[in-house]
This record gives structure tokens, sequence and C-alpha cells, in this order.
């Protein structure tokens, strides 16, 4: 049987976790913890190791989903988790514009390790303040060729349309 | 729906840069610790600015000296309006000024407000897609290229002002002997602004708000002052601060390293699984 692996990564609360969750068949196993600190203003829980979630496909090909976990100091998982990886998601909160310095790194940091092809989910773009995604490009300073898709985490019609966006890159990846 | 955030997350050059490219039309409102700046785009290229309030046709006039201040306010009174293009055209009308006067001095009050607050570092902003300037205001659309430009040489020459003079609450005293020749010395209205208000009971913070100048122009003034001999500093300065770092630190947790820097980026590689797995993948996910 052969097993694919994507990565989704992003800032912490980026909706990582909710993202894998509507789109895996099995409940996401996933660590997570009571936050103790400053971020729990943010959310009551986070990933403190990793999320993982798995779409068979059939008896020969499955895939599984990763989610990084978001806060700073599991940032040495970050590698391990990309090694092998058919492509990446990085999340982001589009409402949340103190985050988007930090996605830029993410992105700068996940493409040092490899030219895999990715995209960029502007999340939560069913809130009133939600930035755009063409807006976000300009602040991520992503270039042209480098999706950034509107993305709302719990549809899972919208994960679905992220999820085949980057496989259809993947696909034109092979053009290259 | 509105743009919001806080400076010190994105600052006022990346916003100008996206209000730039994707041709926006709108208000950016900043409330920052120096007050409230309001820029309005049309298009992607700023066209008016307020800082707290100001920005008003009859005292841009009155600052840039092209008009007696006992005429204008004859000519406000008799109007008895405030919209600046009845004014103008009144002033134009009555040979007072001249239609450029009035571009120059509102293009100018524009580019000033824009470079102050590209000075600020910290500041809630909100944009507001397609809001309009104040009625009856003129505007002057300037492209926001050179601003961005301007913006960054500015914040370098800030950086410099603020190791050379670090503390503004410190006052200065005319030298009794000035070591340069006086008669060489040519000195802008702002700078005779700043001498009226030369006086050891005077902190530079507060000649520089007596002024309605900012912490740039306070400083550049003062320093040119200092270089000529003209001034000198009254007792000892204050510990010398830390300039302001540049680009703040994403959040109070650990800095990330940053990978080395890669040139310039190509279209990513194909991964290392067959065309036909990606291609079944595709459609099982259609069909979820």
């Amino acid at each position: 049987m052969q097993t694919v692996k994507m990565v989704v990564t992003g800032p912490f609360a980026a909706g990582k976790t909710e993202f894998i969750r509507t789109i895996s068949e099995i409940a996401v196993v996933s660590t997570e913890r009571r936050i103790s600190d400053f971020t729990r203003t943010i959310k009551d829980h986070t990933t403190v190791a990793m999320d993982f979630g798995r779409i068979t496909v059939d008896d020969d090909l499955v895939l599984y989903l990763f989610g990084t976990p978001g806060q700073r100091r599991f940032d040495f998982m970050w590698e391990i988790l990309a090694e092998g990886m058919l492509g990446f998601i990085v999340m982001v909160d589009s409402t949340r514009s103190e985050t988007f310095r930090e996605a830029k790194q993410i992105i700068e940091i996940f493409r040092s390790y490899t030219d895999t092809p990715f995209v960029v989910a502007a999340n939560k773009q069913d809130l009133e303040d939600a930035w755009p995604p063409e807006d976000l490009r300009i602040i991520l300073e992503l270039e042209p060729w480098i999706k950034v898709l509107p993305c709302v985490a719990t549809d899972k019609e919208s994960v679905k349309t992220v999820l085949l966006e980057l496989l259809y890159t993947i696909l034109e990846s092979y053009d290259n | 729906m509105a743009l919001k955030g806080r400076l010190r997350d994105i600052s006022l050059t990346q916003l100008l840069n996206l209000i730039r490219l994707a041709r926006k039309t709108g208000a950016l409102t900043i409330n920052g610790r120096d007050g409230r700046v309001e820029l309005y785009f049309k298009e992607g290229k700023v066209i008016h600015a307020s800082l707290n309030g100001d920005g008003d046709l009859a005292s841009l006039l009155l600052k840039s000296g092209r008009i007696q201040e006992s005429k204008l306010q004859a000519l406000v009174r008799q109007l008895g309006t405030s919209d600046d293009k009845e004014l103008g055209l009144r002033l134009i009308n009555a040979g007072y000024v001249s239609r450029s006067d009035i571009l120059r001095a509102v293009r100018k009050h524009t580019l000033d407000v824009v470079l102050t607050a590209l000075t600020w570092e910290d500041g809630d902003f909100q944009f507001e897609l397609n809001k309009p300037p104040p009625p009856g205001r003129i505007v002057v659309p300037i492209n926001l290229d050179s601003i961005v430009r301007e913006g960054d040489q500015r914040q370098k020459e800030l950086v410099e002002l603020q190791e050379e003079l670090p503390d503004l609450n410190v006052s200065v005293r005319f030298t009794e002997n000035p070591g340069t020749d006086l008669s060489n010395i040519k000195l802008s209205r702002d700078e005779w602004r700043v001498i009226s208000f030369i006086n050891p009971r005077n902190t530079l913070a507060q000649i520089a708000r007596y002024s309605g100048l900012d912490e740039f122009q306070i400083r550049r003034i003062v320093l040119k002052l200092m270089q000529n001999g003209l001034v000198e500093i009254v007792g000892p300065q204050a510990g010398r601060p830390q300039p302001a770092p540049q680009g703040a630190s994403i959040s109070a947790g650990k800095q990330m390293e940053r990978p080395p820097s890669r040139p310039a980026r190509s279209k990513p590689k194909a991964p290392a699984v067959e065309k036909g797995v990606v291609r079944r993948l595709i459609n099982f996910i259609r069909g979820l």
C-alpha cells in the first residue's frame, strides 16, 4: 500500500486542527492540551505535538494529513514533518493581522526545507474582518503563481477546494 | 468591510504598498500615540491627508506664507463656509493666490502627513474601502511609489537622528560664541519657528509641540543648529536609549531562526510520487 503525506502548517490558532478534522475520515489524532499561558485568551486548547488525519483512497493508496504544532517551542518538529511530503498548506487566520508576519516566516522556513508545492489558505473568510486573499498575497509578498485561497476550515467543501487546488498545483509541477 | 490591525504588526510602508498594488480606493485611519492620521486614496494614489483633523485650506495657505492672515480671515468671514473648494476659487478670483499655490500647499501637506505617519512604529489602523474624503476638501493625487521610497529613507534617517539626539526632554540655549559665520546660514520657516522658542526652560519636546513639528523634524532642525554652532544642549544628556528596533519581534515567544537567504524563487519541483497517484487523489477528493 502506498501512503502519501501532506502537511498543514501556519501560526498558532490559524485553524489547522479544524481543517484536518473537517476532511479526515478518522477522528483526528490530536495531542491537544489545555493552554496555560497568555495565548489562552485566543483559544482553550492547542496542539502540542501534532494532528494526524487520514483519507483512504482505496486499498492501495492512503493520504495522511499532518498538522504542525502552532506554538513556537515545537519548531524542531517542522523539518521532521516536512520530510517526504507531497505538498503543504499554510493556514492563515485572515482576521488576525498580528499573525501575518509569523505566517510569512513559516512559509520562508518551509520553503527553505524543500521546493515542494504549497498553497496558502486564507482561513475564516466567513468573518466580517477577514483580509481578502489578494491583500494577503501582497502582505505575505508571495509570487503571483502561488495560490492564496479563500477558506473556511469548518466547511467541508471549502477544505476540499483547498486540497484540490494543492493537488492541481502538484500536478502542474510535473510539467515545470 | 475594513482591514484592521496594528502598525507594529504591519507597517505603514507595507500598507501603502498594498494600497498601491491593489489600486485601492478608501480611507486609512491610524490612531497612534501622537494623534490620529486620516489618509484618503483613490485607485492606489493618496489624494488627501489630515493629522488630528488639520488640513483645511486656510491653515495650509497660512502655513505656506502665501497669504496674509487678515486678508484670509476677512474672506473666510465673508464667505461663511468651510468649503475649501469654494474658498480656493474665491482666493484665486481675488488674485491672492494662484491655482498652483493651492495645489502645492495641499500636496506638501499631504506628503508631510504621510511622512510623519511613516515614522510611527505603533498605532491601530483601519482601512475602509471606498470611503471618500470629507466633502469640500481639495484633493491632489500623489503617486505612492516615491512616498514609500522616501518613507524608507526617512525611517533610516530617524534612527540615525535618534542616536545623535536620543532625548527630547533636554533643553538647548544659544551659544555665546558661535563658531561659524552667521551671515552664511540660511534658515527655513520651521527652523526660525524653533529658534523663536529656544530657551533653557523649554525642552525640545515642548518646542516640537509648540511648533507643530514631529520628532523627526525637531531632531533634524536642532541637530542642524548644533552642527552650525548656534545652539548647545543645557546640562548633561539623559542616558542614551536604544534606537527603535527595526522590525519588532513577532510575539513574546522565541524568535524563529530565519532560513538562509535564497536566490530568486523558482516554481516548485515535482514530488517523488507518480503523476497517476496525484490524479487518483484528485478524483477521490472530488467525490467526497
